[in-house]
């Protein structure tokens, strides 16, 4: 049976992991490598890594990092960050990516979603969505939540669907941060209105919030960055109460 | 020495990179003559039936192979579109396969599925073992592999089918006969079960 995905994310700035991490068997909390190394031995079933830098003439950093952890760990995982052109695409699926992820360029040019997906296959192309709901209604935001955008949420999610993507990764700039639990109304709707996985991040607190998220919010996967990192909930525990909760998870 | 076949194919370095790290030898070869030196072959593939199967006969690798495994019988493992093109055809395309396994590759009907979602199959899905062999020695069974594909090889004989897995329909996901190995999973991208199988093709 496919299983429900547990996927860590890592914010990545100048190669380095940045909004703090706490791990004690780490010998270097901020080398996203040695931290990717301990998500995958967790059991994690896929690994993010969001480039905060990014600027152009950082891309290298990004780069060399990303051939450092295709070295390091073999479970898939996918960068993201500043990605606006095919070459970029090839460049880091060459260094070992699996997949990449395209927010604020997806909605500036949307064509570029049907390039990649032609080039690289749909398999490779993750489309992140900010959503933040204003006044009812959800809206589309770029560069890091703080750019309100004219799209519709429902109906960019349907676009990129069409255009190639192979994932959505939707995550709700109202929710995030508040450790309160996902966006489960519109991460469903979103989930049952298309034929891709959707992955759902922002607001994850506790172990029941990620039950609520592959139950109510029919989620195929979910994200978090800080409860991991400061081992709020370490992944092996989380797993195990999903299993016990009738969540299909991979165990290890 | 275990020859990782390259013939423009992705995820050729991830496999590279787990032998290195088991201190087994294994050489990432793209001409035919360099295959003669491998005493395991390596078939990996990501992309389309027909343009793998293109790129082996252009680069005069399909000649080689088939001297290599069906009159030599050296043992290959091929891995995602890597095993698919083991069987004769595909509805992906027109272009025949290797045909060194009987049967044909299909694509999953996504009509008979009752849930999303659909395709490609793409995460971690559990391997029902059909015949016991040692190439899954110390295989976690319950971890699963990591799986990315829209085709399944729908393999003619029974026999050959070393593991079946659910996805909508019930389809080989690994298949074994005599010294040809494929699998439709990445065990490149499946962690530990990964790491254990392509640890015990360089053994068996």
């Amino acid at each position: 049976m496919l299983t429900k995905r547990i996927i860590p994310c890592l914010d990545i700035k100048d190669g380095r992991t940045v909004k703090g991490v706490n791990f004690v068997q780490l010998r270097d909390a901020g080398d996203p490598v040695e931290l990717a190394k301990v998500y995958s031995d967790e059991g994690a079933d896929e690994l993010v890594f969001l480039d905060i830098t990014a600027t152009v003439d950082k891309r290298k950093t990004l780069t060399d990092l990303v051939t450092k952890v295709a070295k390091a760990i073999n479970i898939p995982f996918t960068v993201g960050g500043g990605i606006s052109t095919v070459e970029d695409v090839k460049v880091l699926l060459g260094a070992g990516a699996d997949k990449i992820s395209i927010n604020s360029a997806a909605v500036k040019n949307p064509q570029i979603i049907n390039e990649m997906a032609l080039e690289f296959g749909s398999q490779c192309v993750v489309v992140a969505i900010d959503t933040r709901n204003v006044d009812g209604i959800d809206f589309v935001h770029t560069h890091g939540g703080r750019k309100p955008t004219l799209l519709r949420t429902q109906a960019w999610a349907k676009e990129v669907a069409d255009r190639g993507a192979g994932e959505i990764l939707l995550t709700s700039m109202d929710n995030d941060g508040t450790k309160s639990g996902f966006a489960n109304e519109i991460t469903a709707e979103i989930s049952a209105a298309l034929s891709i996985p959707v992955i759902a991040s922002g607001g994850a607190g506790n172990m029941s919030h990620f039950k609520d998220v592959f139950t109510f919010g029919k989620a195929d996967a979910a994200l978090a960055a800080s409860i991991f990192h400061f081992k709020e909930i370490p992944i092996p525990d989380l797993k195990a109460y999903l299993a016990k909760e009738g969540i299909s998870m991979r165990i290890q | 020495m275990i020859g990782i076949i390259d013939y423009g194919s992705g995820n050729i370095q991830a496999i590279k990179n787990i032998y290195n790290r088991l201190n087994i030898p294994a050489e990432i070869l793209s001409t035919p003559e360099s295959l003669e030196s491998a005493e395991r072959l390596l078939l990996p593939g990501v992309g389309a039936f027909d343009a793998t199967m293109n790129q082996l006969i252009s680069s005069g690798l399909k000649d080689k192979l088939d001297e290599l495994v069906l009159e030599r019988k050296r043992k290959i493992l091929g891995i995602c579109v890597g095993m698919q093109i083991l069987a004769q055809s595909s509805e992906e395309g027109h272009t025949p396969g290797l045909g060194w396994l009987a049967g044909r590759v299909k694509r999953f009907n996504v009509a008979n599925f009752t849930q999303k979602p659909y395709l490609p199959h793409m995460g971690w899905n559990t391997v029902e073992i059909q015949r016991a062999h040692p190439i899954f020695d110390g295989i976690d069974h319950d971890m699963g592999f990591y799986f990315v594909h829209s085709y399944f090889f729908d393999a003619q004989n029974v026999d050959d089918i070393l593991s079946l897995t659910h996805y909508g329909t019930e389809f080989a996901s690994g298949v074994a006969s005599g010294n040809v190995f494929g699998f439709q999973f990445h065990p490149e991208k499946s962690h530990s079960n990964g790491v254990r199988l392509l640890e015990n093709f360089a053994k068996i």
